[in-house]
């Protein structure tokens, strides 16, 4: 039979290579120093590689020549927006291979702080992902909510970004003097503040336009990645640490779960908003119920966990922050392994974003909610 | 009190001491205002940027610059320094003589564009071109030119992706903006600008009433056309790092900064002009001209018309820190799908309105048109035939729209809008006891 070559397809009419275009590692909205290495055919993705390590400190290996006592600060430096949940992991962890008992009142007290965390991290993803889309006010809107947390930490740890929050056994001192009217005045300003930014966003057409259908994931797909966290339940997983391991004081706490339908970058602003109103909830509840009483377990003069191997993890505000931890019976550790969720979480980078534009990736990377210092470690 | 009676005779009395009468009238003049205005919008330029630096401030519930001068008002001035003094760096890779080109292209062409609007009547305007309106638009799209250039010759990859998306947004919203333009250039009968403001005078009509859709689509248009935001995306930072003018530091950022609002004056005061009435409120003239006063109605219509321009430049920085950026195939879709379509029935509903209301002159001993000497001047009863084409148009245009795109994935937004589900999961085995056990 006679073939007649038609120019039909795009190589052979318009036989352009694709651009390789470098997104960071200095870039405004990579969030630190990621790079994303794109193959664009115009502005359409259609190879991506993620480049990371800029930030790499070792952490896991100095962990291996500290004493137990003197790793929490290192923690604080891995995900520096969540410094008091990710030093939670490390503290629990070390009294769960000593078999430590901690006092309630310390428990519920991490349980406040963690959850106020987790709404400071939350705020700080709006405000930068509502400025990588372009909505610039949000960004110092969010960033005043999250001043007013900032403070409550200054006050009781003394440091507002890096606190070292506590301590194996429990806490440095117990909450300040006015820690409860703090927290209650935040609590009780905050939803009408959460709902000033739905009114911004959420109705917003082009806000609607940037985001529904952008990056989506099904649950299946975010499981076989491990996703976790927000990105997780954005796709309809129910799957939250708090409930189903729970930690600190989570067991007495009377919360809800938000679950996203479709797995879109809407859904997952959608679920991080609840969460925050869930996470007041949970930080209201405790205020009520905090029970008096020391807030440190009687401790050994060295910290020197068992021989063996323990794993822990806690619902950071990324998503699940775990520590695995082999001990050798001396006062420090023989391994010290990190579950990063940004990590975890930028894997599904590339199903996300092939297909978008380059205008998605960085929406894309924004709703993933990545902190390269937990990236690199 | 002298001066604000009679024309500024002493200056040209001083001046007829060194040239002839000619030379005044096609040379000095001209110089002087063209110094004049140049000046004015530089020191604009400075001074929008610590208005919107300010705004923006108060928005976002900060107090914007203070420290320099009171309430910061000498920040712009220090910033200037600083850019003035700032290195010139140029790429080793990049075009030389292109990229050293390019911010003049763009300051200049902003710049020209300044000659034919009428700030005010009398001396208030530089030239009043008969095709003023023509030259604005042909002028104001040289600027498109050194954005490609600057994004060319800068040889980075998001200066010419940012250089790409200026010129493929600038050129299919300057075909928006045009054809917006016309149904108000069919009332008016002229393309000056000069004529366009006095039509609306004689007519004693703000053109935006009679072109309520002209006047959005324009105002859209034009806020694209300046690469505004929500509009932003050739320099969208978050994405292109600063777009076509990433290479560029110093003076000749500032220029293309200048530029950008040099470009947006200009879209506001044909905005004002074509659609608001340019210079003419009501009871200026009566008030003042009519007494004899002519220099003050020439001063007055000058602060109407500049107080009408900060409005609708407050507009532009309301939407900027209000709204997220659009993505570039959702620019084309709303420039291709949306204002387009809407220009061409606008045109042909302004068409068909002049029609009906010359028809109707006449008929049954109804009067619509007074007189047509300057554009429309119509009876109350024309103007209410005007005013109802004007806000069919309106409906018909969205009624259409919205069936044509109806099935677009971007149109829906609000059914998309989903609501999460709240879980309350059941609750697993603590992994730390939350109760001390009794000893």
């Amino acid at each position: 039979m006679h073939q007649v070559e038609i120019a039909t397809t795009k190589e052979t009419l318009l036989d352009s290579p694709e651009m390789i275009l470098n997104m960071g590692p200095q870039h405004p909205s990579t969030h630190g120093v990621l790079r994303v290495i794109l193959k664009l055919d115009g502005e359409t993705v259609m190879d991506l590689d993620c480049d990371i390590g800029y930030l790499h400190r070792g952490m896991e290996k100095i962990a291996e020549n500290r004493m137990y006592t003197m790793i929490a600060p290192y923690w604080d430096r891995l995900d520096y927006i969540a410094a008091v949940s990710n030093g939670l992991v490390w503290v629990e962890t070390v009294e769960q291979m000593m078999g430590l008992v901690v006092p309630p009142r310390a428990h519920y007290i991490r349980t406040i702080l963690t959850e106020l965390n987790r709404i400071a991290s939350h705020l700080l993803w709006l405000a930068t992902h509502a400025l990588d889309i372009g909505a610039v006010t949000v960004l110092l809107w969010a960033l005043r909510e999250r001043e007013e947390i900032l403070k409550i930490f200054e006050r009781q740890f003394g440091a507002r970004l890096t606190c070292h929050a506590w301590r194996v056994g429990g806490m440095p001192n117990d909450a300040y003097d006015d820690f409860d009217a703090d927290v209650r005045r935040f609590v009780s300003n905050f939803p009408k503040r959460l709902d000033e930014y739905e009114t911004v966003l959420s109705e917003n057409r082009i806000w609607l336009s940037r985001t529904v259908g952008i990056g989506v994931i099904s649950g299946e797909e975010a499981v076989a990645i491990g996703l976790s966290g927000p990105a997780l339940r954005g796709s309809g997983v129910a799957w939250d640490i708090r409930k189903s391991r729970p930690y600190a004081a989570y067991a007495d706490m009377d919360f809800d779960i938000p679950l996203g339908e479709n797995g879109d970058t809407y859904d997952r602003y959608l679920v991080r908003l609840e969460e925050m109103r869930q996470s007041r909830r949970i930080v209201v509840q405790a205020l009520d119920n905090l029970p008096d009483g020391p807030v440190n377990a009687k401790l050994p003069k060295i910290v020197k966990p068992p021989v063996g191997d323990y794993y822990h993890s806690i619902e950071g505000p990324k998503g699940e922050i775990g520590c695995y931890l082999v001990s050798d019976g001396t006062a420090q550790p023989w391994r010290m392994r990190v579950r990063p969720p940004s990590l975890i979480n930028l894997q599904a980078l590339k199903n996300l974003c092939l297909g978008h534009l380059v205008a998605d990736v960085v929406a894309i990377i924004g709703t993933l909610d990545i902190v390269l210092g937990e990236i690199d470690r | 009190m002298e001066l604000l009676l009679a024309p500024i005779n002493f200056i040209d009395q001083f001046l007829l001491k060194f040239f002839s009468a000619e030379t005044i009238n096609h040379f000095v003049w001209p110089f002087i205002q063209i110094g004049l205005v140049v000046t004015l919008v530089a020191g604009w330029v400075a001074y929008a940027t610590y208005l919107e630096r300010k705004i923006s401030a108060f928005m976002q519930a900060r107090l914007g610059p203070m420290r320099v001068g009171p309430w910061g008002l000498l920040q712009p001035i220090a910033d200037g320094i600083k850019l003035l003094t700032k290195e010139d760096f140029i790429p080793e890779k990049a075009d030389r003589w292109i990229f050293f080109c390019a911010p003049y292209i763009a300051v200049a062409a902003a710049f020209i564009t300044f000659a034919v609007i009428p700030f005010a009547p009398d001396w208030g305007v530089i030239t009043d071109v008969n095709i003023g309106l023509l030259f604005v638009l042909a002028v104001s799209s040289v600027g498109v030119l050194a954005l490609i250039l600057a994004g060319w010759s800068s040889n980075s990859k998001y200066s010419l992706l940012g250089a790409l998306r200026s010129s493929a947004q600038m050129i299919s919203y300057e075909v928006a903006m045009g054809l917006s333009l016309i149904g108000a250039l069919m009332f008016a009968r002229t393309l000056s600008l000069s004529g366009i403001v006095s039509a609306q005078q004689g007519d004693s009509v703000w053109y935006f009433v009679y072109q309520p859709l002209g006047f959005l689509i324009f105002l859209v248009s034009g806020i694209a056309e300046n690469n505004r935001a929500p509009f932003d995306l050739p320099e969208a930072e978050s994405e292109l790092v600063a777009g076509f003018h990433t290479e560029y530091s110093g003076f000749r950022w500032s220029l293309f900064f200048m530029a950008e609002y040099a470009a947006m004056v200009i879209v506001s005061a044909v905005a004002v002009t074509v659609y608001l009435g340019g210079w003419y409120a009501p009871f200026v003239y009566r008030l003042t001209e009519a007494n004899g006063y002519h220099n003050l109605y020439v001063i007055v219509s000058l602060l109407v018309f500049l107080a009408k321009l900060g409005a609708i430049l407050y507009l532009y920085f309301w939407l900027r820190w209000t709204l997220p950026r659009f993505r570039y195939d959702q620019l084309m879709d709303i420039g291709w799908k949306w204002l387009i379509p809407s220009a061409l029935i606008n045109i042909t509903l302004s068409a068909l309105a002049i029609f009906v209301v010359q028809a109707l002159d006449g008929w049954r001993g109804i009067k619509t048109i007074q007189s047509l000497a300057s554009g429309l001047d119509l009876t109350a009863t024309g103007k209410a035939v005007m005013i109802v084409f004007g806000l069919l148009g309106l409906g018909i245009t969205g009624l259409l729209l919205a069936r044509l795109n109806w099935r677009s994935r971007d149109f829906n937004l609000k059914s998309q809008r989903r609501n999460i589900r709240l879980v309350n999961l059941p609750q697993g085995k603590p992994a730390v006891p939350a109760v001390a056990p009794a000893e």
